[in-house]
């Protein structure tokens, strides 16, 4: 398996600080996959024996946690909160809408590629509902209008990624 | 969070050393151990994480003869809905969870501590590395710290998506890199047998700030925050269906949740009236808007509330039937659906168990099925009585009390709107007779 180097580095370096190589299963599974954009089965295979673990040990990591994926995303990673705060808020209408803006069933990834939707649990931002998380940014107070205008501009590639907390889509 | 509201405070070292930032420390420093262990205790301060076990107490029980290594652990996996102050912690003063954490980690014997970070918090996560960095650098953590012969260093650990990893015996095992199947108590109580089989505390972000606080003023002076059983600050979350959501620092029982929704959040929306509050995270019991709440406090004063007049502290909500848990309020207006808000509730669960109990396993995800049948047109007059007996198989019969937090919230909705249960299996029906479809669109699920 072929990781970027700066990958690499990150392994080398957090690995040893760990009193047990085996704490590092998780951070690992994180790095290979932002590396790789998901964990094949190679990738497992890989992570278990940098840590003298067997594949098993990392599979069922893989199979718990709903933040490791086995498939990649679309360009766009989209996950609507889904929990109550956000529910009251008018999660779900946002979530509907931006299925049918973007073509795509919640679960799955549209067929041109551009985007996963997800919905999912609590993002901890519930003074700001509804809450939107694409990629590693985030997005408040998404409501159908601005979820519109956020599948508009994933269509047309503008839109505005790499700040904290966007308010404004 | 004294500081984060001034204009120009930035979540940077030297806006915080500009501040007084570390000055607790060195003051730590001088102190020994027991000495700040003691005050701690004093303080009074009880744990912000969703149970109020008092921090002091629990460093107490600490095993510290075992002759292993003590480890300090950080629960900053912020995921019981409706809670968003450890975020902000994080995001706009993490030196000051990190000076918090270095003074209750050379309390406590531990030289090597973690915060175990949410997965989604992607900024958060480099906040924090970038904060033990420039702490690192300033030899506030590594080794000998300010020339003492006492070292210290903390790990970031990323969580990914589990909610059970917030129960802390789920997230030792998580740090230990496995799944977060939670350990059955005893014997696995952190303080014994914790990370690695070793001594480990466990506490929430705000508690460990708290700490911090503690040293500064010493554990009396902080007592004298709040009520007594009920010391510090807490900060209340609140969203919903109120006008200015968002996190309000105040003292213990300094506000009633009255004052909290109408005063302080700027009341519901135009033309609407309250319906019910859960006042401490998805999991508390849901407290119905025309209740009265009568009985005995602690100290044995008699109070007759109603909602709003409910003190925003642990004893008083509760001795209301509910808590205040992580200090998540939850607002719901006339408007909201009763059942459907269950069935929302209901399906986070049933999702997050993490399987090892049956009756958590099964139980939890029946009661999702039972609540989506409801809402989909499907209500029967009995399934208030089924969910009911559901929910109270489930609670007290698991590893770890995430039972209880799936129970509760059925629970107290059936105990206070049974009425809205029943009523919506007449409504399908009378809907079915008319010749129209059963199930009305649904908002909330
Ligand atoms: C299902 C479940 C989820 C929990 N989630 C969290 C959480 O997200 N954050 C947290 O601090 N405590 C959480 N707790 C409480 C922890 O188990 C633990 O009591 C807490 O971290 C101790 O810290 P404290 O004493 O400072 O509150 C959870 C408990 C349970 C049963
Ligand atoms: S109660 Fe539920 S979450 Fe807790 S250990 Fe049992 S199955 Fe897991
Ligand atoms: S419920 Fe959506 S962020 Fe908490």
């Amino acid at each position: 398996m072929k990781l970027k180097p700066e990958t690499t580095e990150k392994i080398d370096k957090l690995v040893p600080r760990y009193p047990v190589k085996r704490s590092a299963a998780l951070p690992l599974c994180h790095l290979v996959q932002e590396d790789q954009g998901y964990l094949s089965n190679e990738a497992v295979e890989w992570i278990a024996e940098r840590l003298e673990l067997e594949p098993i040990n990392i599979q069922e990591l893989v199979t718990f946690y709903p933040m490791l994926r086995t498939e990649p995303t679309g360009k766009y990673h989209v996950r609507v909160c889904r929990t109550l705060p956000c529910a009251l808020a008018g999660a779900y209408q946002t979530c509907r809408k931006l299925e049918e803006a973007l073509d795509v069933a919640v679960g799955h990834t549209s067929e041109d590629g551009l985007a996963t939707l997800e919905f999912v649990e609590c993002h901890a931002d519930c003074g700001k509902a509804p809450v939107v998380m694409v990629g590693e940014d985030e997005y408040t107070g998404i409501d159908v209008e601005k979820a519109l205008e956020m599948a508009e501009k994933m269509k047309s590639g503008t839109l505005p990624t790499g700040l904290e907390v966007h308010t404004e889509a | 969070m004294k500081h984060v509201d001034e204009p120009g405070y930035s979540n940077d070292i030297d806006c915080y050393i500009r501040n007084g930032g570390y000055e607790d420390l060195k003051k730590a420093f001088a102190m020994k151990p027991e000495d700040i262990c003691a005050e701690v205790m004093e303080s009074g301060v009880r744990g912000r994480g969703g149970a109020g076990f008092p921090a002091g107490m629990k460093w107490k029980f600490l095993d510290r003869k075992s002759g292993k290594p003590i480890y300090l652990v950080c629960n900053a996996d912020e995921s019981e809905p409706g809670t968003f102050k450890d975020r902000q912690i994080i995001h706009q003063d993490p030196h000051q969870l990190i000076e918090g954490m270095i003074c209750s980690a050379y309390a406590v014997g531990a030289k090597l501590a973690f915060i175990y970070i949410r997965g989604e918090f992607f900024e958060g996560y480099r906040i924090l590395e970038r904060a033990i960095e420039e702490a690192r650098a300033k030899n506030f953590l590594g080794d000998n710290i300010l020339g003492s012969d006492y070292s210290c260093d903390i790990i970031v650990h990323r969580g990914a998506g589990a909610y059970i990893c917030g129960e802390e015996t789920g997230l030792i095992e998580s740090l230990e890199g496995n799944r977060a199947n939670p350990r059955i108590k005893p014997p696995y109580f952190p303080a014994a047998l914790g990370l690695y089989q070793c001594p480990t505390i466990v506490n929430n972000v705000e508690t460990l700030c708290d700490v911090k606080h503690v040293v500064s003023m010493g554990g009396a002076e902080f007592a004298k925050i709040g009520t007594p059983g009920n010391t510090g600050t807490r900060t209340w979350c609140v969203s919903g269906h109120v006008m200015k959501p968002g996190f309000y620092e105040f003292a213990c029982a300094d506000l009633t949740l009255g004052e909290l929704i109408y005063d302080v959040c700027g009341g519901l929306r135009p033309g609407r009236s309250l319906k019910a509050v859960i006042p401490g995270g998805s999991s508390a019991k849901v407290l119905r808007a025309d209740e009265r709440f009568t009985g005995k406090l602690k100290n044995g004063t008699a109070f007759d509330w109603g909602i709003g007049d409910i003190p925003m502290d642990f004893d008083s909500l509760m001795a209301c039937g509910s808590m205040s848990g992580s200090g998540g309020v939850i607002v719901m207006d006339d408007s909201t659906d009763i059942v459907e808000a269950l069935a929302n509730i209901n399906y986070f669960y049933a999702h997050e168990s993490c399987g090892q109990c049956t009756p958590c396993r099964e139980g939890v995800p029946w009661m999702r099925k039972i609540t989506a049948r409801m809402v989909a047109g499907e209500a029967r007059e009995e399934d208030a009585d089924l969910l009911n007996s559901i929910a109270d198989q489930i609670a007290g019969r698991t590893i770890c009390a995430f039972g209880e937090a799936a129970s509760w919230p059925v629970q107290s909705f059936i105990a206070k709107f049974k009425d809205e249960f029943v009523e919506k299996a007449r409504e399908q029906a009378a809907r079915r007779k008319e010749g129209k479809d059963a199930a009305k669109e649904t908002v909330l699920i």
